[in-house]
């Protein structure tokens, strides 16, 4: 048995590929909960029931899809230059903070001014949050998988000493929270009475943006020629350290507005609980989206379906919602070996 | 063609037939037929893609073919068949292989690399002290003297290719395959290798030499066995034929030979004045440096790899700066370390390493080809790239350079090295540079892809370019230059007309001569 590479991929293997991975690894999924004795069709169907099955589930699985779209860019288009922006996370954050402090009633203005500040203050806190590791990849080496990622703890310690301390809501009952942002800086809601809101709207232009910014322009040309052979980049005259930078800040822009989201138009105030791991998510969506920036909003909508389907079904029959985990975990392996299959041929001798 | 070889069948240490091999639409090999005979070599001619490694990789266990046959004769001499697929089998039943790229482990001694895998891990102690007398007895028998204790990274490219072929030797190789085993080679180093396989070949070893090359084709081999298409063609005695008669039916059609017409050179193009530039990695530096190049001339730098090429490319290509001397390009101070200001002053750089630094490997065709270009004007619009304008301009170049490939969309690494060349020969040239540095444009390709990039080089200098050409290949630089120099431990001999150079006189300056001295002794 041997693999030989295709010269090209036909289009229905390339359609068809993810959807199988998906289904396989829901197959595989179903071994352990076949051990667990539990009962395995109802498990499932009690997921795509709580994720799809109810207007009120579909707009929770919209909710939870914003920010894993958002960070699900910031990994792609990090990624796409090999840049490894493991911090998604912390810059998260950092955005949300930045956020809160000025939308908590710091400044009042009207909406109109309001959105567009958080709005730029968050994206900005997340780029300069990547500027540092990216400068210390291009000027000293270190590698930015270690400081990226370290650098979410950093982060969440300090979101931390903020929301313990200067930026502690008075009126908080003394809960570790800021003040609630102010109206005029809260995203509006796109469904009355449910969570979606407008910040889904941002995370789909985003994606049209990224996806746009990758494949049509100079700069995007740029990015793919670093990332895919960074020494032919280089010969060709291209500014490898240039290119990085901007990546990285556009990266790091992307995972603060997913911050910014959250905040401003979900939870309406900073705790230390806002992201339950947005940021690593978000490379799982990345890499199911095989870095494509408008397959990241159909893989972010999949991871949003597992974990708001299994919670409900978690909720409904007992079985612990961290199998949204295993079926997550599971599809990227599947994807991963689905895109072998894309670019190989298997060979049976 | 085909002359019939008569052999008595026990003579035979391989016997193909019907090889065939396909992937995808394209087939390497289309029912070959191939035989070996005792003490014989075999020389595999044919361009790249006519299917000689395929075959090969099929034979030693690389690959499984899709049909055919192959028998491998044993310590007996009976021919038995071959188990496709398994690297293990083909080793057993005595076939080693030399590939071109060398698999030695460098930081590993050259015993240890010759007896690796050979045993079980047990009882080293015995193995090296049977595996040295073995080893000494082989060397002896062979000349292929190597210290077995140094390590491999200290070893010159000469003397790991004994290695390997001592590592077949050692493990009983009744048939042998040299991959281009000359590629890397000096003209001194190849002699001596030619040597070794007659002395090795009268003593019974088979040998299969694979190559494009064809003096030593015609030098070394009993047989020549020609590729093309991925079908044998012709299959005759070496001593029946010549040189042009061979090259014919390797490309299918008459090779017109490459002329260079006389030119009066013009303005410089570029001067190096007492120029240094310091190595990296461990490679030498390039001392004081003078060299002018002019319009409508072509200059020839010789020189063993590894002794300044590096570093003068790489001063010329934008990637390194010199630190003191003067380096001027069309009459001005030139802008160096920045490739970008490089190609922007109007110079075409071909890189040694076409496939790491020339293409970018996930991209397509069309964008290989706009990797200089992608911020001129005409390619721009506010930022986003008119694709439309830029597949055009892959179109045009794809058909003015005749580079085969599907179109604008194709992958550009499943192109062939000769189609990947003419790709950046076309970026390049498109250009129009008035200076070109071309740091061994034709190593790997095939006599077609190798005469087309010779007369584009020499269109380029007719139409008014000053060229530099790094090369190993001694024929190419006196077919081509009009003036040589040699480079050897980082400096740069004066360049001498090429009506004043032999090959004897280069070979000698190439291991350090002076100039005057080296044309007293070829004298």
């Amino acid at each position: 048995m041997r693999l030989e590479p295709r010269s090209n991929v036909p289009v229905h293997l390339a359609v068809l590929a993810p959807a199988g991975a998906v289904v396989l690894a829901l197959a595989l999924t179903a071994i352990p909960l076949l051990w667990a004795d539990v009962p395995v069709a109802q498990a499932y169907a009690l997921i795509f029931e709580g994720a799809l099955g109810s207007r009120f589930a579909l707009t929770e699985t919209l909710a939870r899809a914003t920010p894993l779209i958002f960070t699900g860019l910031a990994a792609a288009v990090a990624f796409r230059a090999r840049l490894w922006n493991i911090g998604g996370e912390g810059q998260l954050y950092i955005g949300a903070l930045a956020a809160v402090a000025v939308g908590s009633g710091a400044i009042a203005a009207p909406p109109m001014v309001m959105i567009p500040m958080i709005l730029v203050l968050g994206a900005l806190a997340g780029a300069l949050l990547m500027l540092i590791p990216t400068l210390l990849k291009l000027r000293l080496g270190v590698d930015e998988v270690v400081t990226t990622l370290l650098l979410n703890f950093v982060v969440l310690l300090f979101v931390s000493m903020m929301i313990e301390g200067p930026m502690k809501d008075p009126m908080g009952m003394g809960w570790p929270q800021t003040a609630p942002m102010i109206d005029e800086a809260t995203l509006p809601k796109l469904i009355d009475r449910t969570r979606v809101h407008t910040g889904l709207i941002l995370a789909l232009v985003a994606a049209v943006v990224v996806w746009v910014l990758v494949n049509r322009t100079t700069w995007g040309f740029e990015m793919r020629a670093v990332g895919a052979s960074p020494a032919a980049a280089r010969f060709a005259g291209m500014p490898v350290a240039r290119v990085m930078v901007r990546v990285g800040l556009i990266s790091g822009a992307l995972a603060g507005l997913a911050g910014v989201g959250e905040v401003a138009g979900l939870k309406g105030y900073l705790t230390l609980d806002l992201s339950p791991g947005f940021g690593y998510s978000g490379i799982v969506v990345a890499m199911l989206a095989q870095l494509n920036a408008l397959a990241v909003v159909v893989s972010a909508l999949f991871v949003a379906v597992v974990f708001v389907g299994a919670d409900f079904m978690s909720r409904s029959i007992g079985v612990s919602n961290y199998l949204a985990n295993l079926i997550v975990a599971t599809s990227l392996l599947t994807m991963l070996a689905a895109s072998l299959a894309t670019r190989y041929r298997l060979r049976l001798r | 063609m085909n002359e019939s070889v008569n052999r008595k069948p026990e003579d035979l240490v391989l016997r193909l037939r019907g090889i065939t091999k396909q992937f995808g639409d394209l087939v390497a090999n289309d029912a070959i037929d191939l035989d070996l005979a005792r003490g014989e070599i075999l020389a595999l001619l044919g361009e790249n893609g006519a299917g000689k490694t395929t075959l090969m990789n099929i034979l030693f266990g690389h690959y499984v073919a899709d049909a055919g046959e192959a028998h491998v004769a044993d310590a007996s001499g009976t021919l038995a068949p071959l188990r496709g697929g398994s690297p293990n089998a083909s080793l057993l039943a005595g076939i080693g292989m030399v590939h071109q790229h060398f698999t030695l482990a460098e930081n590993l001694s050259a015993l240890d690399n010759i007896i690796l895998g050979t045993d079980s891990l047990f009882r080293p102690w015995q193995r090296q002290r049977d595996a040295r007398r073995k080893l000494a007895a082989l060397m002896d028998r062979s000349g292929l003297l190597v210290d077995l204790d140094a390590t491999v990274a200290t070893l010159s490219v000469g003397e790991r290719q004994r290695i390997e072929i001592l590592k077949a030797l050692y493990r009983d190789a009744r048939i042998l395959i040299l991959d281009e085993p000359t590629a890397v080679l000096t003209p001194q180093e190849s002699e001596s290798l030619f040597a070794t396989l007659r002395r090795l070949a009268s003593d019974g070893l088979s040998v299969v030499f694979i190559s494009h090359k064809l003096a030593e084709v015609l030098a070394i081999s009993d047989r020549v066995t020609v590729l093309r298409g991925g079908q044998v063609v012709a299959n005759v005695a070496a001593a029946g034929t010549d040189g042009p008669r061979l090259a014919e039916i390797m490309v299918g059609r008459p090779i017109p030979p490459t002329v260079r017409q006389p030119m009066a050179p013009g303005e410089a193009v570029l001067e190096l004045a007492e120029v240094h530039v310091p190595g990296e990695h461990n490679r030498p530096a390039l001392t004081d440096a003078n060299l002018k190049v002019r319009r409508h001339e072509i200059i020839g730098i010789a020189g063993v790899s590894g002794n300044g090429q590096a570093a003068l490319s790489n001063l010329i290509c934008g990637l390194a700066a010199h630190d003191h001397g003067r380096f001027e390009i069309f009459g001005r101070t030139a802008v160096v370390g920045s490739p970008g200001r490089m190609i922007a002053a109007g110079v075409g750089r071909i890189p040694e390493d076409r496939l790491h630094d020339g293409i970018v490997n996930g991209m397509v065709v069309w964008e290989n080809l706009l990797l200089e270009d992608y911020n001129r004007a005409k390619f721009v619009r506010a930022g986003f790239l008119r694709h439309g304008a830029a597949r055009a301009n892959a179109r045009q170049v794809i058909e003015a350079f005749d580079v085969r490939c599907p179109g604008p969309e194709a992958a550009t690494h499943l192109l062939s090295g000769g189609n990947i060349q003419k790709l950046i020969l076309g970026r390049v040239l498109n250009r129009e540079p008035g200076l070109i540095l071309a740091n061994q444009p034709t190593r790997g390709l095939d006599i077609g892809a190798v005469t087309y990039v010779h007369s584009r080089l020499l269109e380029a200098r007719g139409a008014g370019a000053g060229v530099i050409l790094i090369s190993e290949d001694l024929d190419e630089l006196l077919t081509l230059s009009d003036r040589i120099a040699v480079l050897y431990r980082g400096r740069l001999s004066p360049a001498m007309a090429t009506e004043d150079v032999t090959i004897r006189r280069l070979g000698l300056m190439m291991a350090g001569q002076t100039s005057e001295g080296a044309a007293a002794d070829a004298a």
